[in-house]
């Protein structure tokens, strides 16, 4: 499937989901910024799309659960380099450049944009 | 008062659909204010639309809670879909009907149809769909943000006990 095809896709979940207009659903749009998500919403987004794309997506895999709470990967406010690490292993389909720069807590969810949810999707869709 | 909006569990099919059924009674203290008379209007006594998501809330909430042997405490997270197009007006039944469409350890989703059974004088009135809502609900103890939560099944209350007893259902917990 095409990116441009998958992305359409998702703009129609998350439209559906998050009860925002087509034009809002940008590449760059955050999820929980932009979008006005809810950790109950990443639920029922990976719902609809495994509806929609046909696999099966496990807890934690399309956003990092437990890392910002865990005292060895946040410390004073700041993810840490383990944090870092962990949170690339567990989420690969993020772009953590900016969390690079400033790898403050409150940055952790604004690396969840749509464009992160197209890849997760591709890469999904490429190994099943 | 309990805060119990279905009277009867008519079918339940584990892990798949239940249907439950609420009778619509002018002895219900809200219905009269829902909505009262104006100067200007007549009382239109009727069953207001959030008690019927709650009703369709519990029956799904009681199917998603079957699944796990109520061990889980299911919540209503999201309404993700409601819609009502008629009103239910003392004297009628609502059917609700609740399938499991997805179910996992942090939550489900499920769909719901609303039925509306109006009487009639040899007491078997038809039904009329008129209304589908979509719920989602939470797993408390395995929600996202890891919060938690205390250990007693706070959701599954003695009156959803005593729901199951009176509908003929076998409900150990």
């Amino acid at each position: 499937m095409e990116r441009s095809e998958i992305f359409e896709k998702i703009q129609e979940i998350l439209v559906d989901a998050l009860a925002v207009d087509d034009d809002e659903v940008t590449p760059e749009a955050k999820l929980i910024g932009d979008l006005g998500a809810e950790s109950i919403d990443i639920l029922d987004i990976s719902f609809k799309l495994e509806q929609e794309f046909g696999f099966k997506i496990a807890q934690g895999e399309l956003f990092p659960e437990g890392v910002t709470q865990d005292p060895e990967f946040v410390q004073d406010g700041k993810v840490t380099e383990k944090g870092l690490a962990t949170l690339k292993e567990r989420v690969p389909h993020f772009n953590f450049e900016q969390l690079e720069q400033d790898p403050s807590v409150e940055n952790v969810s604004k690396i969840f944009t749509v464009e992160a949810l197209v890849t997760f999707c591709e890469q999904k869709l490429q190994t099943a | 008062m309990r805060w119990m909006w279905i009277d009867r569990i008519v079918e339940l099919v584990p892990r798949e659909r239940m249907v439950a059924i609420k009778h619509v009674s002018m002895a219900e203290e809200h219905v009269h204010d829902h909505f009262p008379s104006t100067p200007t209007r007549k009382a239109m006594p009727m069953m207001p639309m959030s008690l019927i998501v709650e009703g369709m809330a519990q029956t799904a909430g009681v199917l998603v809670g079957h699944a796990e042997g109520f061990k889980e405490k299911v919540v209503l997270a999201k309404v993700s879909k409601a819609q009502v197009s008629r009103e239910a007006t003392p004297g009628s039944t609502l059917r609700y009907t609740a399938t499991i469409d997805q179910f996992t350890p942090i939550g489900a989703s499920t769909k719901g149809v609303v039925e509306l059974i109006e009487p009639s004088a040899d007491g078997g009135g038809e039904a009329e769909v008129i209304g589908h809502i979509d719920l989602l609900f939470s797993h408390l103890d395995n929600n996202m943000g890891g919060v938690q939560y205390p250990q007693e099944n706070f959701v599954f209350s003695e009156s959803f006990k005593t729901l199951m007893q009176t509908s003929g259902i076998e409900a150990d917990f």
